[in-house]
């Protein structure tokens, strides 16, 4: 389940860091966005970006491109930071985050960031968009897959568990769910909030097959969506993957209050040191 | 220069202190009670607090549940959530059986700011305004905020309450009465009648003044209450300054300029033009930026009234 190509998995993890690297200094310079839940997903959006995904940067809307769906659309620093350091656009552009006539807008839109797959921002919606699309794979004879990443808060919507089952009944093994699992959400840790118990077992439940895995351990993240990636026996394989919110800068980790926010100055300036610490 | 206020922080307000006197309210969320402000009310009467997740269906079906059994329930949620995804639960659990909830959304309009498109809702009105029964509120500051969190309180059937996320300037004084289905006269006049609703009776106001330095002398009513409408402050402001400019932060259909041309266009039609959202979503930005690309500020409404004088008879 793990990889033991020690290469690829520094390589990600360098990786990893320059995204998160990009996250803080485009959400400092919008002076707005959601560093928290972005750093927790740092790590699974770069496996997917940099190795596991097929797609084109030069053909962004290349049909046969895997799909990938931040159903958790407050989160869009990671996904624009991955987009950009991948070369859909220009790295300069990450500045101009949340702006007046950007095309990196405070929420995912298609329409205006290249290589942006799905609109997102209202929670709970991306899970059924990912069906949609695996489903048209299926109907359109192709080959590529879909990855759709939620939040842990976001599984309290119950659009979420009727696209589970629907995903079941359509045999959708070209479909991957990840759950950034960091304990968190708007209002406080997700127990608290809204209890949902054990989510590995709720999927299993609905017939998914389930991995558990550290989302932050890289060997891990690549093994578990490589394994998904071979699988093809009819069933969608859903990824919970145990992360910290904020992970990577200690002030930010598994503190509720940096869901959303910018850094200071003097905060940016710890935050990156500790980024590349020992690095 | 005035005072800034929040509705949003005179609705938290109003909840901690009706909370008070009132053991029937209950208020619910969907894990944006820092955002909608209920925070405060969680916080004095923790027991009286449903706090749902993210998940407004279940928030709106929830209070109507809770109005069944005879509570006063607050559903809280930003605009977008609380009447777009829950709009079913909102006609059916809610609507069609009267049931005695109290929606209260913050976060409408673009003002809304850097979240985008969306996160800016432009179609709240439209959608509340469209259910039988249903009373829909757009107070223009803190104290109108306040008064219609108490009256809504008072009053017995399904309210809408609109709320909004920045600072608005204070326009009325405290003892400001406000009651349910009544314009308030802030500006008597003849050229024109001005009619707007939340942020941009403000804009409104600013408008007035730009009017007046020109010699022009317009009549301003804070329309408030959309529904029910005071279709009788319309037909006067429509007899006797013969051209209407309404103003609101919401798509120009259905919203409150169309609830007013509704009424025009039966009994008293004069010119009218209509400030709003031209059929548009949102984007981000600053608010001051987008009130301004999408045309809702005070030139704008100064440039309407224009418009309008020029096409009277
Ligand atoms: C339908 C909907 N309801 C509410 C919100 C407001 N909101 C944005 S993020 C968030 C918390 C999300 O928590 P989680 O899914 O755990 O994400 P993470 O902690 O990974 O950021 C909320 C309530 C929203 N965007 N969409």
């Amino acid at each position: 389940m793990t990889t033991t190509n020690k290469e690829l998995v520094e390589g990600l993890r360098v990786q990893a860091q320059h995204v998160r690297e990009a996250i803080l200094r485009m959400v400092y310079a919008a002076n707005s966005g959601h560093c928290g839940g972005s750093l927790s997903a740092a790590d699974i959006v770069t496996a997917l970006y940099f190795h596991i995904m097929r797609i084109d940067p030069q053909h962004p809307s290349w049909e046969d491109r895997d799909r990938f769906i931040l159903s958790k659309g407050h989160a869009c620093p990671v996904l624009y930071s991955a987009l950009a350091l991948r070369g859909y656009f220009p790295q300069e552009e990450l500045g101009t985050l949340r702006a007046m006539d950007s095309r990196l807008q405070g929420h995912p839109d298609m329409r205006k960031t290249p290589g942006l797959d799905a609109t997102t921002g209202s929670l709970g919606q991306g899970l059924s968009l990912g069906v949609g699309m695996a489903l048209g794979a299926k109907l359109g004879g192709k080959a590529y897959r879909v990855y759709v990443l939620m939040g842990d808060g976001e599984t309290n919507e119950g659009q979420i568990w009727e696209a589970a089952a629907c995903a079941v009944k359509y045999r959708l093994d070209n479909l991957v769910a990840i759950v950034d699992k960091n304990g968190l959400q708007n209002d406080g840790p997700t127990d608290a909030i809204m209890p949902m118990g054990s989510l590995a077992e709720k999927w299993r439940a609905f017939g998914w097959d389930v991995v558990e895995i550290d989302g932050h351990d890289m060997a891990q993240i690549v093994g578990a969506l490589d394994e998904a990636k071979e699988r093809s026996h009819g069933k969608p394989t859903a990824i919970i993957a145990k992360t910290v919110k904020g992970k990577g800068v200690s002030y930010m980790e598994n503190v509720v209050e940096w869901h959303s926010g910018a850094p200071t100055d003097m905060e940016l300036d710890i935050a990156l040191a500790e980024i590349w610490k020992g690095r | 220069m005035a005072t800034k206020k929040a509705t949003r922080d005179a609705y938290g307000e109003a909840l901690v202190e009706l909370g008070k006197v009132n053991p029937d309210i209950v208020v619910l969320d969907a894990d944006l009670s820092q955002s909608t402000k209920t925070v405060g009310f969680a916080r004095a009467f923790p027991e009286r607090f449903v706090q749902i997740g993210i998940a407004e269906q279940d928030l709106i079906g929830t209070a109507a549940g809770l109005a069944a059994a005879g509570k006063i329930p607050f559903a809280s949620s930003f605009a977008v959530f609380a009447t777009g995804r829950a709009y079913d639960q909102i006609r059916n659990s809610v609507a069609y059986g009267r049931l005695n909830v109290k929606i209260a959304a913050t976060h409408a309009g673009v003002t809304v700011g850097e979240d985008g498109g969306s996160h800016q809702m432009l179609e709240d009105i439209s959608l509340m305004r469209a259910l039988p029964g249903m009373t829909v509120i757009v107070p223009a500051d803190g104290v109108e905020a306040k008064a219609a969190v108490k009256a809504a309180t008072e009053y017995e059937g399904p309210v809408y309450l609109r709320l909004g996320r920045g600072g608005w300037p204070v326009i009325f004084e405290e003892d400001h009465r406000f009651e349910i289905g009544k314009a308030a006269l802030l500006k008597d006049g003849d050229a024109a009648t001005i009619i707007a609703c939340g942020v941009m009776v403000s804009q409104a106001l600013e408008a007035t003044k730009l009017l007046e330095a020109e010699g022009i002398d317009v009549r301003l009513l804070d329309m408030a209450t959309i529904k029910p409408l005071d279709v009788d402050a319309c037909l006067k402001a429509a007899e006797e300054t013969g051209a209407i400019v309404t103003a609101e932060e919401h798509n120009i259909i259905g919203g409150l300029g169309s609830a007013v041309a509704e009424v025009l266009v039966e009994k008293c039609p004069v010119p009218m033009e209509r400030v709003g959202v031209k059929d548009t979503f949102g984007q981000s930005g600053t608010p001051d930026e987008l009130l301004e690309h999408y045309g809702l500020t005070a030139k704008d409404i100064v440039a309407a009234v224009k418009r309008v004088m020029a096409r009277k008879a």
